[in-house]
């Protein structure tokens, strides 16, 4: 039920699959967290795999937010993947759908941010 | 918890995992209601966002206040109160989350989720009781109740503890 997360290496992108529910308490604290580190350590292309979310509420999506401004403002990317329905529509929503990069394909989001670093 | 025919009635504590009883809660009760699954994820999505505030902002996390919810299901309608123990709030000064320049704050959504979600939503402070959100969303014409209930008369929810 609670969120789980595994983070990958995909040549220079950190790929995070994120599982289970982003709400507030131990969901949002763990996600913060794990973006902190990552940036910390020099990470600044994220790639955020939402496909088995099962839900998000608004703390969830201000915690999209806050990693978005946090890699962002490390001049880096942060993206998202296979967005669910309820997720897609909650962004639609709350006009969050226009500030993220949103990609269904992982090898093209990928190259994404392999061509933005090269242009 | 207690309950009776056409409503359903839970007092909780502050703990933000009784997040999830109230939700499974409102699932049961919009079910029975005869909304379909799309309107049983909003109702479910705006009871969560209720409590949080209500655990959260309202009693202040604290364990020794309760939350008092009652869900009443009525022919056209679900009508879901949920009352904490704090000092009010006024919804009008909280910002407009799709502002352009509010878009990247982190917090101020949950009360827009629910608007959104539900066809009403009122607040009032109770002088010496708390806060009471009412939510209500209607049943559309195509709605139709769960086998076992009517639109008049629906069947009880039981406690689970």
């Amino acid at each position: 039920m609670s969120m789980k997360a595994t983070i990958r290496q995909v040549d220079s992108v950190t790929v995070v699959d994120i599982s289970g529910r982003i709400t507030l308490g131990e969901g949002c604290s763990q996600l913060r967290e794990l973006i902190r580190n990552e940036v910390s350590k020099g990470n600044k292309k994220m790639l955020l795999n939402m496909a088995d979310v099962t839900y998000i509420d608004s703390s969830g999506i201000g915690e999209l937010v806050s990693a978005f401004t946090a890699v962002s403002n490390q001049g880096g990317q942060l993206k998202l993947l296979r967005l669910t329905k309820k997720v897609h529509d909650l962004l639609q929503i709350t006009k969050l759908y226009t500030v993220f990069e949103v990609l269904d394909d992982e090898a093209k989001a990928i190259s994404s941010f392999e061509s933005a670093a090269s242009a | 918890m207690t309950a009776k025919p056409g409503f359903v009635e839970a007092t909780l504590e502050s703990d933000l995992k009784n997040v999830v009883v109230a939700e499974e809660i409102s699932r049961r009760v919009a079910t029975t209601a005869g909304f379909d699954e799309s309107d049983q994820h909003r109702i479910e999505m705006a009871v969560h966002e209720s409590m949080i505030n209500a655990i959260w902002h309202g009693n202040k996390n604290d364990a020794s206040k309760t939350v008092w919810l009652r869900f009443q299901i009525y022919p056209d309608r679900l009508e879901i109160r949920i009352r904490d123990q704090g000092n009010g709030f006024d919804p009008s000064l909280i910002p407009d989350p799709l502002a352009e320049e509010n878009l990247l704050k982190v917090s101020g959504r949950g009360i827009f989720l629910i608007r959104t979600f539900m066809d009403e939503f009122r607040t009032e402070y109770i002088a010496g009781a708390g806060t009471e959100v009412t939510l209500v969303k209607r049943l559309s014409s195509n709605s139709q109740p769960q086998q076992g209930g009517t639109g008049r008369e629906h069947e009880s929810h039981h406690s689970s503890g």
